[in-house]
């Protein structure tokens, strides 16, 4: 008789969630969302050097509220990246592998740069 | 490649609930992941009301318990029941490790136990294991010499070149650790994944061996080795206690090292 094809275990499906696991995943995203929020950077700048009208669009889009959030996010994208590669700087150097060492490394690279981030918002973006 | 759904034929449907008997007033929930290669159905969580009274404390006693008293057809590899042969290794409640070696009041209320993840099912609880060995065969888990063999005692090592052994030697071969790298879910053809390069490891430190260039060559991949990104999942799997991911850390400092 012919046997049915094998199916794939279950994976990310039942596959609980750890501080390491998490940061390792939110260090690719950030890095992408780094290269998009690039080109806003490239935006800015190109505006900036053609003529007032163009800057003025864009500070118009990045006043708006969702301007606003999207900045946050990609202050918050490139502190997180950051303290993240840190991280992996002295992983690469070969310490911090304990498996303690590696979960308070991940929090502390979480909520440090969450703090960090929140601060510059309010310096900077108390400012404008 | 990076699949994060199932493919159809693996989703999982629920399936039938097997009452405790009449009587047992301390029970737990067991649900457990049940595919027959035989009936063409999708693979099914069947849920078991265990009588704790009467089971024994670990997760492979009450799967022992079902298989003699609920259901005979449920499939499982075992055999030491101590934590020495990695038999049973399986995803008990969202994490790997051995089913004999994890109690039942690990788990607050009803536990979830599927196969180690990502892999291909034969029966129930029982993962084809074949890619796994065969990439151990490929690191040449042996001692290697080039030098003539002493004639008259064995190749001897000081006390701190076999303390460098120590956290390698102790692995059991039960791919907790590599079946729970997301990395080596997605790349299992050719990333070697936690456990295999840990034995990799495991020669290249031997003070005994001689061939650590030719093993430095063949890990010298992009995929071989160089997928570990320190997720740490394997650590956390691992029911000796090993750290496979320091272990491959130290592999790539001996390939950055022999650079000069």
């Amino acid at each position: 008789m012919a046997q049915a094809k094998r199916p794939v275990s279950p994976h990310l499906q039942v596959y609980r969630w750890s501080v390491t696991m998490a940061s390792s995943i939110l260090h690719r995203a950030t890095g992408v969302a780094l290269g998009a929020g690039t080109l806003l950077l490239a935006w800015w700048l190109l505006a900036a050097a053609t003529s007032d009208e163009a800057y003025a669009l864009v500070q118009l889009c990045m006043g708006s509220v969702l301007g606003q959030v999207v900045m946050l996010g990609f202050v918050w994208a490139l502190t997180y990246h950051l303290f993240n590669g840190l991280r992996h700087l002295v992983w690469d150097m070969g310490y911090g592998f304990e498996l303690k060492t590696a979960q308070i490394s991940g929090w502390v690279a979480l909520v440090g740069s969450g703090a960090v981030t929140l601060v510059l918002a309010f310096v900077c973006g108390g400012a404008s | 490649m990076a699949e994060f759904r199932l493919p159809k034929n693996s989703r999982v449907k629920k399936g039938k609930a097997f009452k405790a008997p009449k009587g047992a007033t301390n029970t737990k929930t067991i649900s457990v992941y049940r595919w027959d290669p035989d009936d063409g159905e999708n693979p099914r969580m069947d849920s078991y009301e265990v009588d704790l009274d009467s089971c024994g404390p670990m997760v492979l006693d009450a799967l022992i318990k079902i298989k003699n008293e609920m259901d005979s057809t449920l499939t499982f590899r075992r055999s030491c029941r101590e934590g020495v042969c990695g038999s049973c290794a399986m995803n008990i409640d969202g994490k790997n490790g051995l089913a004999c070696t994890t109690g039942l009041d690990e788990t607050k209320g009803d536990i979830g136990v599927n196969p180690l993840p990502h892999m291909e099912i034969i029966k129930d609880l029982v993962p084809d294991m074949t890619n796994f060995y065969a990439q151990y065969a490929s690191i040449e888990p042996w001692l290697k010499t080039k030098s003539v063999a002493p004639p008259d005692s064995e190749r001897l090592q000081s006390h701190e070149d076999r303390a460098k052994l120590d956290g390698l030697y102790e692995c059991i071969l039960c791919a907790c650790c590599s079946t729970s790298c997301p990395s080596y879910w997605w790349n299992e053809d050719r990333y070697l994944g936690p456990a295999v390069l840990l034995q990799a490891y495991r020669w290249l430190v031997d003070s005994r061996d001689e061939y650590a260039g030719e093993r430095l060559d063949q890990l010298e991949d992009p995929f071989r080795l160089y997928r570990c990104h320190t997720i740490m999942n394997c650590a956390q799997a691992c029911p000796k206690g090993l750290n496979p991911a320091k272990a491959i850390a130290e592999v790539k400092k001996m390939m950055v090292e022999r650079q000069g």
